[in-house]
């Protein structure tokens, strides 16, 4: 008898180790991509010095430390500021445009992980005059991840990329105006993160908590299979205000096409799109 | 059947997977995957290759499916993964400093595919791709690695075949068609 796991018995061990810290500590990556999270958790097991996904199971349920850095290594994703620049210029040139007309603001950075995107559109919105008047959400499931973006600091070895980027994203200014240099850290002004709110959220498992005129959520779905892509894309659809402004990714889709056709391109390449009333 | 190949290259893929490109047949009865090492900026990889293949080359989207006769090419700046009968991406650190890693590609080929993929490593300065031909094998993949002496650059080749000794070395012009003889051949 055949039972779907014969040519790859690990994906059944993942699946048991999913649904062990689902139902132990109520976290669900059940929805997730498989190939990226398998390698992300194998490297949690070797650097635990085990050697099948079994015994990381077994670890995971009984030491909450295990759990604690396997929940790191799951949830944090790798970022930078102005990730893309020509999306960075998009979004300034052809999406703040259409929201200088609301008295108020509210952009929804969804999975911010440590920060560098929500402090890249603050930026932004400073330097076309609209950061007074908004408010930047920024959420992400991992509290540590969270901890570091409040914290305003990153590595000052990035500084020289992330100028270049800053620069190439249309940037006005001097880039060096924005932070402080203390030890190996550039420290930010706080005064770019005094409209942005730093909060929990989990796509996954999360209702919508507002209404916004943009989302931006860019490299975070890629590492979701197509049922939870489809439903963070409808969490979305709920949360943007009619015109309101979604941006994905470079290579992301906009999903399926009952969830495309509710959107408009704004600027099809750099994956900005526009709700349709 | 094997109906995924998945290339791997680095210094002198471009020339190198042009070659096999343009020489494999029309009707090959199964997808590719590319990962090529490059420079960040540099978004003219896929259109370059789609001028000399004999299939359509376009860069990967997150959950393209893999479709037989497509040639779906890593991004820059991503790694490029199998997952079930698509690919996926993730900016996931670099893996011996390469974003895309062969190896991720390989590797994530073998898990969701295991004998159905051929894994091909091409000209490169490096070892990537070596585990991951490594894993296409022990999955009971089929391993070709280009003939070291007829590469631009031997390193990348070499150390495919030190971790896979038991691949099929072959040259660059023999690539294509050897592919269309193993796609075909195990489909009738």
């Amino acid at each position: 008898m055949a039972l779907g796991f014969d040519h790859d018995p690990e994906a059944l061990e993942l699946e048991l180790l999913l649904d062990g810290i689902y139902r132990r500590y109520g976290f669900d990556f059940r929805g997730y991509a498989t190939a990226s999270l398998r390698r992300r958790v194998w490297r949690r097991a070797n650097l635990e010095g085990l050697d099948t996904i079994t015994q990381l199971l077994d670890r995971v349920l009984h030491d909450q430390s295990v759990l604690e850095r396997l929940m790191k290594d799951l949830s944090i994703n790798v970022t930078e500021m102005f990730r893309d620049p020509s999306f960075h210029r998009a979004l300034r040139e052809k999406a703040f445009p259409l929201l200088r007309t609301y008295p108020f603001l509210r952009v929804w950075n969804a999975g911010c992980s440590t920060g560098e995107e929500a402090y890249s559109v603050a930026i932004a919105l400073h330097e076309e005059g609209l950061l007074d008047r908004a408010r930047i959400y920024a959420t992400d499931m991992n509290e540590s991840a969270l901890a570091q973006a409040r914290s305003g600091a990153f590595p000052l070895e990035r500084m020289q990329d992330y100028t270049e980027n800053y620069l190439r994203s249309g940037g006005t200014r001097s880039f060096s105006e924005y932070y402080v240099a203390r030890g190996t850290s550039a420290v930010f002004d706080p005064e770019l993160a005094r409209n942005v709110v730093f909060a929990q959220h989990n796509l996954a498992t999360d209702r919508s908590f507002n209404e916004f005129h943009v989302i931006i959520c860019r490299n975070v779905m890629i590492y979701f299979g197509r049922d939870l892509q489809r439903h963070v894309h409808e969490l979305f659809l709920d949360s943007l205000v009619p015109l309101g402004v979604l941006g994905l990714g470079r290579k992301e889709a906009i999903g399926p096409p009952e969830i495309a056709q509710r959107y408009e391109p704004l600027d099809p390449t750099e994956k900005l799109f526009r709700r349709r009333r | 059947m094997r109906d995924l190949v998945a290339i791997g290259a680095s210094w002198g893929g471009l020339h190198a997977i042009g070659t096999v490109l343009g020489s494999v047949p029309a009707d090959l009865p199964a997808a590719i995957v590319v990962a090529q090492h490059r420079g960040s900026d540099h978004d003219l990889l896929a259109p370059l290759l789609d001028k000399v293949s004999r299939l359509p080359v376009r860069d990967a989207d997150d959950k393209d499916p893999l479709e037989p006769g497509t040639v779906l090419v890593a991004p820059r700046q991503y790694h490029l993964l199998v997952e079930g009968d698509s690919v996926a991406l993730s900016t996931d650190e670099p893996v011996a400093f390469s974003r895309p890693s062969i190896d991720v590609l390989f590797e994530t080929a073998a898990s969701a595919r295991g004998e159905r993929v051929i894994g091909v490593i091409l000209s490169g300065a490096n070892a990537d791709g070596a585990a991951g031909l490594a894993a296409i094998r022990r999955r009971g993949g089929v391993a070709i690695v280009q003939d070291p002496g007829t590469a631009e650059r031997p390193e990348m080749p070499q150390a495919a075949l030190a971790a896979c000794p038991d691949a099929r070395v072959r040259r660059l012009e023999e690539i294509g068609p050897e592919l269309g003889r193993i796609c075909v051949g195990a489909a009738r």
